[in-house]
């Protein structure tokens, strides 16, 4: 541990083309001194030549040549800046078309979600769209942002007609843990870096420091102890007989806290041991915790490959070949029921084939439209699938890691859809349990 | 109480190990890409992390310009012995001697010519993973850059049709002929890296820490002066690239990011140690690829050599 220890906070800026969503992130750099003089000249550069002089901070990633011509970003850009605080990694995904695909994709690592409402137009399909989003992908924190409140003259009724607009629906989405409501102008710096004069009404944070300040040491599941077996560790050095007899296996702790002489089970077998050894480069461990990436050692030899998982023997995950999900599909070509994909989860990769669709999801109006005939690109809905072996898996609300999956386009290998399981139904029932080795 | 979290280096570390990890998992012929710049040795101490006690199970590969610096080249041999792995240098040189690539004469640096030779030392091993340092916070063409990122049969990167990445699934699966890039560092900044580079006490090259040398200033930097051809029955590797009437200077000086010696500006610096410096990376006001003449070509060189198999 360093004396300062710094973590980092995972970010995504939500909003659509004119709500001051590259203002804002602009702002952030730039306050933070993490926009470099090169950096700003090829801003300046860029903006004498195309932009009529008005500086565009999306320049600053889109960095590709057709997302410059067009005028465009194509997927999500990831940028970095740190205060003397936090470290931050901030997901900036586009407005436009795909935009559901790219915010789904930037959520699923992030810690925060910062939404953008224009204070002048209130809630919009957007802002439900990104709040549903932000719901569906269980980031644990999120901040409205109730941007231009220079344009409103600094209204706290608007403010506050805005936030009860929001506080009605939120409560037909899955649970947000916490929610903040900042009033701001990014344009001018209100209440981004610094607290603004224009809200003496307002009593909470800037949105910098709330984000210096937010805990996040608890968004990882510490309740229950998951090791997917990602790869087994076997020097067999023939040289040096402890290396030749040691059997590491090796992943990154998914869930939960693990302690040297702790019961343990392997599923899927359901074979018991106890932990040996935490292994690291760095020395051995007396405690891990997610999302560690460690080599356990165990007291017996079993059989034990990539693909299994290591629990705790409280709070079993639950382990079925028939899986119950809601998925965001990422493909041009629609899902329909019947097609068969690759399942990736956590280590282990599956055949699967969806046996139905159960509704899709208007993300703008929170209805559901029962049993349509397939998922077009950008849809949200529930399907069931089956696959060619059971999988030990969580529900996603309760654990982020065990309880998403993608699927891959058998042939094309194509990443087509994002999946979120729904909690088992029962916990796994683990056949020799009075099996001692 | 105790506290269960990771400060930003051991975050940034274990999702790097994991990313390793999934590489030794799912590929079945990956080599890790070494150079001995700081990035990669980074890369290295992760790879120990990943998979010791046992051996690194894949082999270090480094394609050669012919131009590099004479202390990068021993720090590489070096390290590669010291950790037991086997190491496969390709160069330009051999891919013209042997016909699979031909130079340019209006173009002296060798940069886009590592692009075949990698493409064909993929090729000869069947490699279908390499391992690299590159980060997003680089450059703006990596900024968009996967850690898993997809190359088909004929090396090159499509970056308006990549798959979308989401938690730590990462899709690793290739059809014959495909192969895949993979870079653990994409989360870290040029910061992290030297800030890890401390803590894990790490040994770089000492053409990183301030020393005297003679230099010549052209296209906007100053370049080292090649060291003197010897040997008059080979052609000159560095023809061309010597200083003409271009002003001169022995500069107290470092490399900040190392290229090849002919397209890496030296930095005017005293620093002397990781903690001048990190000092000095706070403090720079102007980004490490600023002093990379291979990517001021144009707005787009990283973009354009990167879509034909570039690192």
């Amino acid at each position: 541990m360093s004396q300062h220890p710094i973590e980092i906070l995972r970010f995504n800026t939500c909003g659509s083309v004119d709500d001051g969503k590259s203002t804002l992130i602009g702002r952030l750099l730039y306050d933070s001194k993490s926009l470099m003089e090169d950096q700003l000249e090829a801003l300046q550069r860029s903006a004498d030549i195309t932009g009529g002089g008005q500086v565009n901070l999306a320049n600053l990633t889109d960095g590709l040549r057709a997302e410059r011509e067009q005028g465009i970003t194509i997927d999500v850009a990831y940028r970095y800046f740190a205060t003397p605080k936090r470290k931050f990694i901030v997901a900036d995904t586009p407005g436009h078309v795909q935009y559901t695909r790219n915010m789904v994709t930037g959520a699923s690592t992030a810690n925060l979600s910062v939404v953008l409402v224009d204070a002048r137009l209130g809630v919009i399909e957007q802002t439900r769209r990104h709040s549903y989003i932000a719901a569906l992908l269980g980031i644990p924190h999120i901040v409205f942002a109730i941007n231009k409140m220079d344009l409103v003259d600094w209204s706290e009724e608007r403010f506050l007609e805005i936030r009860e607009n929001i506080e009605a629906y939120l409560p037909r989405l899955d649970v947000l843990k916490d929610v903040k409501f900042i009033p701001m102008s990014a344009l001018n710096g209100d209440n981004v870096v610094e607290l603004s004069k224009n809200t003496p009404w307002y009593q909470g944070p800037a949105l910098l420091g709330h984000l210096e300040t937010v805990h996040i040491a608890s968004d990882w599941n510490l309740n229950a102890f998951r090791l997917p077996v990602q790869w087994v560790n076997r020097p067999n050095n023939p040289r040096d007989q402890k290396l030749h007899d040691f059997r590491g296996l090796s992943g990154q702790i998914a869930g939960g806290i693990v302690k040297v002489g702790q019961e343990v089970r392997i599923l899927p077998s359901g074979l018991k041991s106890k932990v040996k050894q935490i292994w690291t480069y760095d020395g051995e461990l007396e405690e891990a915790f997610c999302p560690q990436s460690v080599t356990l050692v165990l007291e017996d030899d079993i059989d034990v490959s990539r693909g299994d998982m290591i629990v705790g023997m409280e709070k079993l995950p639950g382990k079925n070949s028939e899986l119950h999900a809601r998925i965001c599909w990422m493909h041009p070509k629609a899902l329909a029921p019947g097609r068969k994909y690759f399942v990736k989860h956590g280590t282990q990769t599956v055949q699967a084939m969806v046996t139905s669709i159960d509704h899709k999801i208007n993300i703008q109006t929170y209805e559901v439209e029962p049993a349509p005939a397939e998922l077009a690109m950008n849809d949200i809905g529930e399907i069931r699938l089956r696959v060619s072996k059971p999988l030990i898996y969580d529900g996603y609300r309760a654990n982020r890691l065990t309880g998403s999956f993608i699927l891959i386009e058998q042939g094309t290998n194509h990443t087509v859809g994002a999946g979120m399981l729904h909690a088992p139904l029962e916990p796994v029932k683990p056949e020799y349990d009075d099996f001692a080795i | 109480m105790k506290s269960y979290h990771l400060d930003h280096l051991q975050y940034l570390e274990t999702e790097a190990i994991h990313v390793m990890r999934e590489v030794a998992a799912e590929f079945e012929r990956p080599a890790l890409l070494f150079s001995g710049g700081k990035d990669s040795i980074c890369l290295l101490r992760l790879a120990e992390k990943a998979f010791r006690p046992a051996d690194i199970p894949m082999p270090f590969l480094n394609v050669e310009t012919g131009h590099e610096f004479p202390e990068l080249l021993e720090f590489r041999d070096r390290r590669a012995k010291e950790l037991g792995a086997k190491l496969i240098v390709r160069s330009v040189d051999q891919a013209v001697a042997n016909g699979t690539a031909v130079l340019t004469k209006s173009e002296i640096s060798r940069n886009r010519m590592q692009i075949p030779v990698l493409l064909g030392a993929i090729e000869e091993y069947r490699f279908d993973c390499c391992i690299g340092g590159a980060r997003r916070d680089e450059e703006k063409a990596r900024a968009k850059e996967r850690f898993f990122s997809f190359r088909d049969g004929f090396g090159q990167w499509d970056p308006k049709n990549q798959r979308p990445e989401l938690w730590n699934l990462y899709n690793a699966r290739l059809n014959g002929g495909e192969n895949m890039r993979v870079f653990p560092l994409s989360n870290w900044t040029e910061m992290d890296v030297w800030e890890y580079i401390k803590r894990e006490q790490l040994e770089v090259p000492n053409i990183y820490f301030s020393h005297t040398r003679e230099c010549f200033f052209r296209a906007g930097q100053w370049l080292p002066v090649p060291p003197p051809h010897t040997d008059p029955t080979t052609p000159d590797p560095f023809e061309g690239a010597r200083p003409g009437k271009e002003p001169r200077k022995t500069m107290v000086c470092r490399v900040r990011t190392i290229a090849d010696m002919i397209s890496t500006g030296m930095l005017e610096s005293p620093a002397t140690s990781i903690d001048d410096i990190i000092g000095e990376i706070s403090a720079a006001r102007v980004t490490e690829r600023g002093s990379r003449a291979d990517d001021k070509a144009s707005e787009a060189a990283m973009e354009d050599r990167k879509k034909q198999g570039y690192f």
